[in-house]
């Protein structure tokens, strides 16, 4: 059995007297990818962005590695640099060429060698297609490409984990396949451990290891890939993948 | 219109314009200095100096610089403070400025996306780098505009000056005029005097807005 990397407990969170995520259990080994799905407005997102404390939680813990977070702005500022993260809108800093975005956080916050990491910078860009790419600026770059750097961004951290929201959601239909490709090779090349929020139900099939389904703030259940897109277990669950049509 | 007149008085008049320009360079760096203390106070939330900052701001905006000037030159020297014409002056366009300035850099603070503040955080910058890498950068180029309004607003105000007897251009002209019963020369050679100052300087502000507008890196 793999070691387990991330636990969630009972987890509640209030937007004032709104009850968004209601009693969360679930944990993701080492190795594992996880796939959160549902309908829009599920929780989804709200759920990915706790568990890298952009959203703050009333009731219940996180465990990472075993140790309890402690929900405070310094604590997760350490912890973000071990939790990747990926977001819809790309989110590079317009002010920075493409290569000092990649170097902000592996110079300025764990204080590596600048050198050392711009040459694995550019082998991580030439990974994704990218390297010609290293000294333009963010608005010079496509949709697509943009979010190829900002998985580039995230993976020059050396993260241990990485969560993925929803990160080919306002990209051109031709621009999400080379998308999907990068993130499928982190998960069964690298062997990274993920969540990932997707609505691409044939990409989650693909690399999910295990589902967790929502709706309206709650987890309606926990299946292996395998099984949840042929005989999920909740008729919800089955109906949404219906609509899905795929 | 009568050109000796005209003439005759532009060597006071050179006096007066010096001194708007140099009270104005003085009052406008201070005030730029003062807006970005007061809008660093408020994006970091340091506490009392957070709720200091907002009283400034709010008294600053909402009274007249006419008034801040007499408090400054006539009202301080009864509790012992004798700051001289030009002092006041300089002080008061700073108290004055130094809001405006505050409210163009936080308004550009606040105009960076949120969702770039949380692409920092989730390469782990602390405050500081996210205020240093990303919101400074990104807010001071949106900010300029403001910074240009407010620049070329508190030349004007120092025209306000006069009330307390500071020959800059617009006393030279009162007093002129007082002197010697001639109102258009000296009214047109002031509006000229302005037009010199400001024209020219609005339209480098023009530019420089163009050239670091936000979006452009990469350009």
């Amino acid at each position: 059995m793999a070691e387990e990397i991330l636990k969630v407990e009972n987890m509640h969170k209030y937007y004032g007297k709104k009850h968004v995520l209601h009693d969360i259990n679930f944990s993701v080994s080492e190795g594992e990818v996880v796939t959160l799905l549902g309908p829009s407005g599920s929780g989804k997102s709200t759920l990915i962005r706790t568990l890298n404390g952009l959203e703050d939680y009333q009731e219940g813990a996180i465990f990472f590695q075993g140790t309890k977070i402690n929900p405070d702005e310094k604590h997760w500022q350490q912890l973000r640099q071990k939790i990747g993260m990926v977001f819809q809108s790309y989110d590079l800093f317009p002010n920075l060429k493409v290569i000092d975005n990649i170097l902000l956080g592996p110079t300025k916050v764990q204080g590596r060698n600048k050198e050392e990491v711009e040459s694995e910078a550019h082998q991580l860009l030439a990974q994704v297609g990218l390297e010609e790419f290293a000294n333009a600026y963010p608005r010079q770059l496509s949709g697509g490409q943009k979010q190829r750097v900002a998985i580039v961004r995230a993976l020059a951290l050396h993260p241990e984990f990485m969560l993925f929201d929803e990160v080919t959601a306002s990209l051109d239909p031709e621009m999400v396949r080379g998308v999907l490709e990068i993130i499928e090779n982190l998960a069964k090349n690298d062997n990274m451990t993920m969540i990932v929020v997707t609505h691409e139900m044939n990409f989650a099939q693909q690399i999910a290891d295990r589902v967790l389904f929502l709706e309206d703030g709650n987890i309606l259940e926990q299946t292996p890939a395998d099984q949840f897109f042929t005989d999920p277990q909740t008729d919800r669950a089955k109906e949404f993948l219906d609509s899905m049509d795929f | 219109m009568s050109w000796p007149i005209i003439q005759q008085s532009l060597p006071m008049f050179a006096k007066g314009f010096e001194l708007t320009l140099w009270l104005s360079f003085i009052g406008i760096l201070g005030s730029i200095i003062v807006g970005i203390v007061v809008s660093m106070v408020r994006l970091f939330k340091i506490p009392v100096l957070h709720q200091l900052a907002s009283i400034y701001v709010e008294v600053s905006r909402n009274t007249p610089l006419l008034i801040q000037l007499f408090f400054l030159y006539y009202a301080f020297p009864v509790i012992g403070i004798k700051l001289g014409a030009e002092l006041s002056g300089i002080i008061g366009l700073i108290f004055l400025g130094g809001s405006y300035m505050a409210e163009g850099f936080s308004g550009g603070f606040n105009g960076v996306p949120k969702s770039q503040v949380e692409s920092g955080k989730a390469i782990g910058l602390s405050r500081f780098q996210l205020a240093r890498f990303v919101i400074f950068p990104q807010g001071f180029s949106k900010s300029v505009p403001a910074l240009a309004a407010n620049i070329i607003f508190l030349i004007k105000e120092t025209s306000i000056f006069t009330v307390i007897a500071i020959p800059e251009l617009t006393n030279t002209a009162l007093d002129l005029i007082g002197m010697y019963y001639r109102s258009n020369e000296y009214l047109f050679v002031l509006v000229v005097a302005y037009a010199i100052i400001l024209i020219p300087l609005s339209v480098i502000l023009t530019y420089l807005e163009k050239r670091v507008r936000y979006g452009t890196f990469g350009n």
